[in-house]
């Protein structure tokens, strides 16, 4: 190993970044590697932005792209607001959608593309429908309009179950069998380490109040193209799940990915690059 | 196919790890497989016996049962959605879990490498 040539550093550079989210003050991390259209990438429930390191270290990409992930309060290196101690964590569709906007602002991104995972690519829906011009393209991995709880989410949190432990066992079958190993258990070491309750809370999105099923007709796809990529392996929102999603969205163009999973951005980077590469080519190219 | 549980301990028991991992648990499970019903009994992590049916009074604190076919899918080297993973196979209604759940929760990555051994086996890894 050459030691001259220095320290071997990733391009991500994470800072953390100091907003209001609805008057409250909040300390959150973002990472960002790149150049170019900035793409936002939003994380899976009770996990964090290392999720895109894959993305991150793609130099074909952020040649192109500023890829950008932040962690939301409660995950990974960003806090739970000041007092967290007495209350119990729940994400609600507005909290949701208020933080992305705060950080888009407080970032002064003009006009992002905007790709979540599971719960991220839920709230694109709701971007879709009430922030659609604020954005250039929507992408939704692992999107459906609805999920029901298919288990007790209380095994998630109590004192009698380790919470790091039952939740990266809960999601490794989440994760494509064909997943490298590498690949595989770092993305399951990220739900170990989410904080007590975290992962239970952001299902409380996920199951019951981002549920947009009455809504989703109503997306708009000539104010903003929106993708759907699912995995094949995802028993939490299944290929048929996005795909009576994008039956009910005009214009929503949908790819149900090969051998991948519910994370595919972690579980198999390269592999779901070469599923993102043609779409981001193509809203390159709109030009819009 | 059935008789890969029958083979579970010494696939189990040759994995310090797994055993590791189970340190703290003493438990009797139960697993059917199709018709046919095998009692798994733990032992500090350790597969003390395996059991098999009929029973005319089994013990067990929780049960797995699925359809031959079912575990038949599981148990392929690469196996096809909704087939690899048993909380897969329970969103599916492919697998049924009965009893108290708190052991298998509690120890749900031990489970689902335990039950997942007979894969390699399968494959001749």
């Amino acid at each position: 190993m050459n030691t001259e040539s220095g320290p071997r550093f990733e391009p991500a550079v994470g800072r953390y970044l100091n907003l209001e989210v609805a008057g409250t003050p909040h300390r959150i991390y973002v990472e960002e590697a790149g150049q170019g259209i900035a793409l936002l990438c939003l994380h899976t429930a009770g996990s964090d932005g290392r999720q895109y390191r894959g993305l991150m270290n793609d130099d074909a990409l952020t040649q192109r792209f500023r890829v950008i992930a932040f962690d939301l309060p409660w995950h990974g290196k960003s806090s739970p607001p000041a007092g967290w101690q007495t209350g119990a964590y729940r994400l609600t569709s507005d909290a949701y959608l208020a933080t992305i906007l705060a950080v888009v602002d407080a970032l002064r991104l003009d006009r992002p593309i905007c790709l979540g995972c599971s719960i991220g690519g839920r709230i694109v829906l709701h971007l879709a429908l009430a922030h659609a011009r604020r954005f250039r393209a929507l992408i939704g991995l692992e999107s459906a309009a609805h999920a029901d709880a298919y288990y007790d989410l209380d095994w998630l949190h109590r004192p009698d179950v380790h919470g790091g432990e039952v939740c990266g066992a809960m999601v490794s079958g989440l994760i494509a069998p064909t997943a490298p190993l590498a690949e595989r258990w770092e993305t399951i070491w990220h739900y170990m380490q989410g904080g007590p309750g975290v992962f239970k809370g952001d299902l409380y999105f996920y199951t019951a109040d981002g549920d947009v099923r009455d809504r989703v007709a109503e997306i708009d796809t000539g104010a903003c193209p929106l993708y759907l990529l699912t995995g094949e392996y995802d028993y939490s929102c299944t290929p048929a799940d996005t795909l009576e999603l994008a039956r009910r969205i005009k214009g929503a163009k949908v790819v149900i990915m090969e051998k991948l999973g519910h994370f595919p951005m972690s579980e198999e980077p390269a592999r779901f690059l070469g599923y993102l590469r043609p779409l981001l080519q193509e809203i390159e190219d709109a030009g819009r | 196919m059935r008789d890969a549980l029958d083979g579970l301990p010494a696939l189990a028991n040759a994995e310090p790890w797994l055993i590791d991992r189970g340190r703290f648990l003493e438990v009797t499970f139960l697993c059917a497989v199709g018709p046919a019903s095998y009692l798994i009994h733990i032992h500090r992590g350790r597969l003390e016996a395996v059991e098999k049916g009929p029973f005319v009074q089994p013990r067990w604190t929780f049960a797995l049962s699925a359809s031959e076919a079912a575990w038949r899918e599981f148990w392929q080297p690469v196996p096809r959605p909704g087939c690899h993973d048993l909380i897969a196979m329970l969103k599916t209604r492919q697998l049924r879990l009965e009893g108290d759940q708190h052991p298998f929760m509690a120890n749900l990555r031990y489970f689902k490498e335990l039950l997942a051994l007979p894969r390699a086996a399968v494959a001749g890894v």
